[in-house]
């Protein structure tokens, strides 16, 4: 797993996302998949720069399909953020990292 | 701001041989990659969202495309090459040194070359940005997985229609492709594979003219281009492979280009009508358009570069 990013598995996810105080973006991903690839180094960044004020964590979904299938997730990379244990935002596709902060704001600005 | 002999922007396979090779000639290019996407306007360009590769000699076995754009990068930053993952919001070749843009970062350089690629077109219909993602998908190799046992449609009839549709059979349960003529253009081998797959039930002259569902893709309304009549095709899910359009809009009012946006090159060269600007790629050929002749142009663009630069010591 890349620095700073969290593997997340259908046995982990609940927990991970539920008992979390600030909030956890997931990012769906598979092997095959080249967009998300790129992604991934920009997520780690992310994750070292915003440290405390979100969680990044991955989910492979050809490992743990059924937590991709609960979400709807039809599309790789979604990324979804969760906070409070509640969906609140739903990103589809693969982004800079400018824009991804842009998204990201109104997660950033409460820091716990 | 920092100045650099040659900056290239794009990272397809032209972008990335043109930096292989003037990396090897110590120009230290600066490669200003593009940001990631899902389309295929993104780092590493068009093969980011195509599965094996058959045809780029070297690897008889095949290779998958983001593999090859990966190994291609790699290659490039060995001799020298700097990546900076942004994407270019702005260019100035009028002056010396030419200058180009990331948001409010100037970066200089006295040779560039552009290797921005082409990008998918969509269809353009208003329901289908709002089910992306929900059915509707920019990318086969990332999205087919979810459609396991499903029936699904893919619309286009040349290479990356018909690989797409080859490709989607692994997962779906049937693969209507759409085309508006009676013929593919797609290669013959191609043709052959799709044609002979039993998954696949071929929708001949017809066209998308909307895409419908609520929460998710429900299905397409079908024209025929022959008669005008409409037909519904109930599917889950949607690629769209009907051709592409060159990343030109950033060198609009920089640099010649032909009313389609393909950059205009001097015959048997890569030179642009601005002098010490190279173009190769998809960028600038709407005929050939492979992998292979990319980077065949990438190479040629660092040599008509690597000549201007001498010439301006």
């Amino acid at each position: 797993m890349a620095d700073g990013l969290v593997e997340l598995t259908s046995a982990t996810f609940d927990e991970t996302v539920g008992s979390s105080t600030i909030p956890v973006l997931v990012d769906f991903w598979a092997e095959w998949c080249g967009p998300c690839k790129m992604i991934t180094p920009i997520l780690s960044e992310i994750a070292a720069e915003q440290q405390g004020k979100i969680t990044i964590g991955k989910l492979n979904v050809d490992d743990h399909g059924d937590i991709a299938m609960r979400f709807n997730v039809m599309s790789i990379p979604t990324l979804l953020v969760f906070h409070d244990g509640e969906l609140r935002k739903r990103m589809v596709g693969a982004k800079g990292k400018g824009q991804l902060l842009q998204e990201l704001e109104e997660f950033l600005k409460t820091a716990p | 701001m920092s100045h650099r002999q040659v900056i290239i922007i794009g990272s397809g396979p032209a972008g990335l041989t043109a930096a292989v090779y003037t990396a090897r000639a110590n120009l230290e290019p600066l490669v200003i990659e593009g940001e990631p996407s899902s389309t295929s306007d993104q780092p590493g360009g068009q093969l980011m969202l195509t599965t094996e590769v058959e045809n780029f000699p070297g690897f008889p076995e095949g290779i998958m495309g983001p593999e090859l754009m990966s190994r291609m990068r790699e290659q490039a930053q060995r001799f020298g090459a700097t990546m900076l993952t942004e994407k270019v919001t702005r260019v100035d070749f009028s002056t010396t040194p030419k200058r180009v843009w990331v948001r409010e970062t100037e970066y200089t350089a006295d040779a560039i070359i552009v290797s921005t690629g082409a990008q998918s077109i969509m269809l353009g219909l208003e329901a289908e940005q709002r089910l992306i993602g929900h059915g509707v998908s920019t990318c086969a190799t990332c999205d087919g997985f979810f459609f396991r046992g499903q029936e699904i449609a893919v619309v286009g009839g040349g290479d990356s229609a018909v690989e797409e549709a080859t490709f989607l059979t692994k997962f779906a349960s049937k693969v209507y492709l759409i085309h508006r003529r009676s013929e593919l253009r797609a290669s013959k081998i191609m043709q052959d594979r799709a044609l002979s797959n039993p998954k696949i039930e071929m929708r001949w002259n017809s066209t998308v003219t909307d895409v419908f569902g609520e929460e998710q893709l429900e299905g397409v309304v079908l024209t025929d281009t022959l008669t005008g009549e409409t037909s519904r095709l109930d599917v889950t899910g949607l690629f769209v492979a009907i051709g592409h359009r060159p990343n030109t809009d950033l060198f609009r009012g920089v640099l010649a280009m032909e009313d389609s946006g393909y950059l205009i090159t001097e015959p048997g060269s890569t030179r642009t009508d601005v002098v010490g600007v190279f173009a190769c790629g998809d960028v600038q050929d709407h005929t050939y358009r492979q992998a292979i002749t990319a980077a065949g142009s990438g190479c040629m663009a660092a040599i008509d570069c690597e000549r201007y630069l001498e010439t301006l010591h």
